[in-house]
């Protein structure tokens, strides 16, 4: 008896870490890219797309508001934010280097923060 | 105390509410009434309402008079309707859907147009070449999409009354209720009628049928943002009735003697459609949708002394599965069809009748890099118990070589079974017999009409004196495998149909400038050329009753819209139509005898509106101000039960000039 209570309080503690260690397949998650125009909307969108696990990657001109819907099984939004970066678009997290920033097209050297 | 607050943040949340609505009101009139977007794969053009109230466009026929991409054929005596042409095919090679069910196939396909009045068109979107496969193989030359107004969007009130110098007066009434959080339902009734006879060529024929026509529809729509379930559910009825011929022709007397030529078209037709939807929770990319239709048509006919009924029972059922792979630049759309047709058909008492049903899977990819470049690959397998197992590939490509620049490409199969009584029924009314040549085949004897078709497309948009402008061409061409040909080429007397023998292609070539002239002054303008050429039993002819050159010339202007909404808007469309085949007539007496082309020819319609206030406005028309008229509009008028009787060829406005005006009335 004791053994099956044990045997039972086990197997719920595994189930239980595997409920907490099974990632969100469909999460979605909204920050802020800087950016100015449709060319700038091009760029970041593709550098999202560009990290496998990202479903959804929709920025917004106007806001500045990045909407994605990533599969955390295989990507997590930091690496979203540093291949946005590395585009050379800021994002709340990660900032991109001033080398590929001051490469962007004329259009697309939106103010700093 | 906190009543009172309540009540005043009310107030300011409904005030702040309707200056919203006025802004989007303002946003909207300054917008285009036809879209040509740079970005879709397909080339497809979109019309809205707005588009739609620049003609009298009474029903869906009447629409496209504005729109260089579709060929409005005048409409011939007999059935008043307005056939449409798309690339140079007339409607059966189009598929005509309406909220993507289609609608206008079989026995509807001669007036089915007419069916739809004007006032409840939302949009429509109009897609030249190969079409998507998610609807069907049939599509050919092209595709229609209707959008009727929807329940949740619809204002609680709307009235348009029209009447016009050919005495057809016309009603539609909208009323709209919102039922629920969830839940709105839109109720339209149109009736029009033609209560004068007309015979302004004195040929003691009609030049337009008497008539009259009920059509009332009852939508529901249902959304819930909230689960993410969508549907829709629409009851329809229509009741049209025609009656044309000679002016002294009564029906109650001289209906299938030959006192008197005369015909009557009575036509009942009833719908009902339902369509749900889910899209996923979490999973925005992700739907489902279930849509199914049965629809009954029934037409009871006679044109002289020739009697044709066919009554269709349809059922149409589509379920559709849309998602992505890996991500949003990778869609796909598959799912099932299946179709039931049961045509009750008599020509001259001689069963014709049948049982079509047919069922496929169809598979549609999207690539879109949302940058440049993007494609449509689709593929259907349909059963069909007359056109057997067959496969239908269509491809769809897009590429923005430079700004403001499209490059478009499509190619598709298309597959279908003529009908070709219901379809070219006009031919009734003449002494043509009719003969079907073929006995081999599964639909009238003959075999399924198959055709490729391909396409390119190019539109540049450019600055022009500070002044938006675009140029564009396109080029398609329709080659036929097979052809349920329509041989009115072989003798005055006689309609002949046979499988294609030989070749058959339809090759058009449109050339498009528009231009912004000065700030609310628009001109669009079209040159198409078309060189559609059949082999025919007595040689190669182009299609009879088509134009080889046509030019269209459209001219709008509006006025700055002042503070109450009080605007003027003027509208001018011209349109010129080179010589054009006609039915070969050589052998008949010279009294009844027509040139082998007819002469060229321009007409000019214009329409002023005045909007009073955003609630209220009145129009006032012209069509054909120009008074053209075709000089013979009825072969052997003299005789009508004669051997040289003919009253389908026509190739020009018979009733000459047309004047009309109406009103528009919303409560909103």
């Amino acid at each position: 008896m004791k053994k099956m209570i044990l045997g039972m309080m086990l197997l719920f503690v595994a189930l239980s870490t595997q409920a907490q260690d099974k990632k969100n397949k469909n999460a979605k998650y909204t920050f802020e890219v800087n950016g100015n125009c449709e060319q700038c909307q091009k760029r970041i969108q593709k550098a999202a797309f560009s990290v496998a696990g990202v479903k959804s990657a929709t920025w917004n001109v106007e806001t500045h508001e990045m909407a994605v819907i990533i599969n955390e099984e295989k990507c997590s939004l930091l690496d979203v934010k540093k291949a946005i970066a590395n585009v050379g678009h800021d994002t709340d997290e990660i900032k991109a280097n001033d080398e590929v920033y001051e490469k962007l097209h004329s259009c697309c050297l939106y103010e700093r923060k | 105390m906190k009543k009172t607050l309540l009540f005043l943040t009310l107030l300011v949340c409904s005030n702040a509410f309707s200056q919203e609505k006025l802004e989007e009101v303002k946003v909207q009139t300054n917008k285009k009434g036809i879209k040509k977007s740079l970005s879709g794969t397909a080339n497809t053009t979109l019309v809205t309402s707005k588009e739609l109230l620049k003609a009298a466009c009474c029903n869906l026929a009447e629409s496209f008079e504005t729109n260089p991409s579709i060929d409005v054929n005048f409409s011939d005596a007999l059935t008043g309707t307005k056939q449409i042409k798309m690339l140079g095919l007339t409607s059966p090679y189009i598929m005509i859907t309406e909220e993507n069910i289609p609608s206008v196939r079989g026995a509807s396909q001669a007036y089915g147009l007419s069916f739809t009045p004007g006032t409840w068109v939302e949009s429509i979107q109009i897609t030249k070449g190969a079409g998507s496969v998610v609807n069907g193989y049939e599509s050919i030359s092209g595709q229609i999409n209707t959008e009727l107004i929807k329940p949740i969007k619809d204002i609680p009130f709307f009235l348009n009354a029209y009447g016009d110098s050919g005495s057809r007066f016309e009603l539609n009434t909208h009323f709209n209720k919102k039922v629920s959080d969830y839940w709105a339902t839109s109720l339209f009734v149109h009736g029009n009628t033609r209560v004068a006879k007309n015979d302004m060529n004195n040929d003691g024929f009609l030049d337009n049928p008497l008539g009259k026509q009920f059509n009332i529809v009852n939508r529901w729509q249902y959304a819930n943002p909230e689960t993410g379930w969508v549907s829709f559910l629409n009851l329809r009825f229509m009741k049209d009735e025609k009656q044309t011929g000679e002016l002294n022709f009564d029906p109650d007397r001289d209906r299938l003697t030959t006192n008197f030529w005369g015909s009557e078209i009575n036509s009942e037709r009833l719908d009902f459609t339902s369509k749900i939807g889910y899209v996923f929770k979490d999973m925005p990319y992700q739907s489902i949708g279930f849509q199914n239709a049965f629809t009954s048509h029934n037409q009871q006919s006679y044109f002289g002394l020739n009697q044709y009924d066919i009554k269709q029972q349809s059922f149409y059922s589509n379920l559709i599965f849309n998602s992505i792979i890996s991500n949003t630049m990778h869609k796909f759309a598959t799912g099932l069809n299946f179709t039931y047709d049961k045509y009750a058909e008599f020509v001259n008492l001689a069963d014709v009748g049948r049982i079509d049903n047919s069922i496929g899977a169809f598979f549609e990819y999207t690539y879109d890099n949302n940058d440049k470049f993007s494609y449509i690959l689709g593929g259907r397998m349909d059963y069909h118990n007359r056109l057997g197992v067959f496969f239908t590939p269509r491809l769809h490509v897009k590429y923005n070589p430079w700004e403001k620049s499209v490059i478009r490409f499509s190619a598709g199969r298309g597959k279908r079974a003529a009908n070709i009584f219901a379809e070219n029924q006009n031919l009734f009314a003449s002494s043509r017999v009719i003969s079907v040549l073929d006995t081999e085949g599964k639909i009238y004897g003959l075999n399924p009409e198959i055709a490729w078709n391909y396409g390119v497309s190019f539109t540049q948009n450019f600055i022009l004196f500070g002044k938006s402008a675009d140029v564009g061409f396109d080029f398609y061409r329709t080659d036929f495998q097979n052809q349920a040909v329509v041989d009115v080429m072989n003798s005055p007397q006689e309609v002949l149909f046979y499988d294609l023998k030989g070749k058959s292609f339809a090759n058009s070539l449109q050339l498009d400038f528009n231009l912004e002239i000065i700030k609310h002054l628009n001109l669009r303008t079209a040159y198409k050329y078309y060189d559609i050429s059949t082999d025919y039993l007595s040689g190669s002819f182009q299609r009879p009753l088509q134009a080889k050159h046509r030019f269209f010339g459209n001219l709008e202007f509006e006025t700055h819209i002042k503070e109450k909404g009080q605007q003027w808007k003027f509208d001018y469309t011209f349109n010129w139509l080179g010589k054009q085949q006609l039915p070969n007539t050589a052998s008949n007496p010279e009294q009844d005898r027509l040139p082998e082309f007819s002469p060229s020819f321009a007409v000019m319609n214009a329409q002023i509106t005045r909007t009073f206030s955003s609630t209220f406005e009145m129009y006032i028309g012209g069509e054909n101000i120009g008074n053209y008229r075709q000089e013979k509009a009825v072969l052997g008028s003299d005789n009508p039960f004669g051997p040289t009787f003919d009253t389908s060829i026509v190739y020009a406005p018979i009733f000459g000039q047309m004047y009309y005006a109406g009103l528009r009335f919303k409560i909103k």
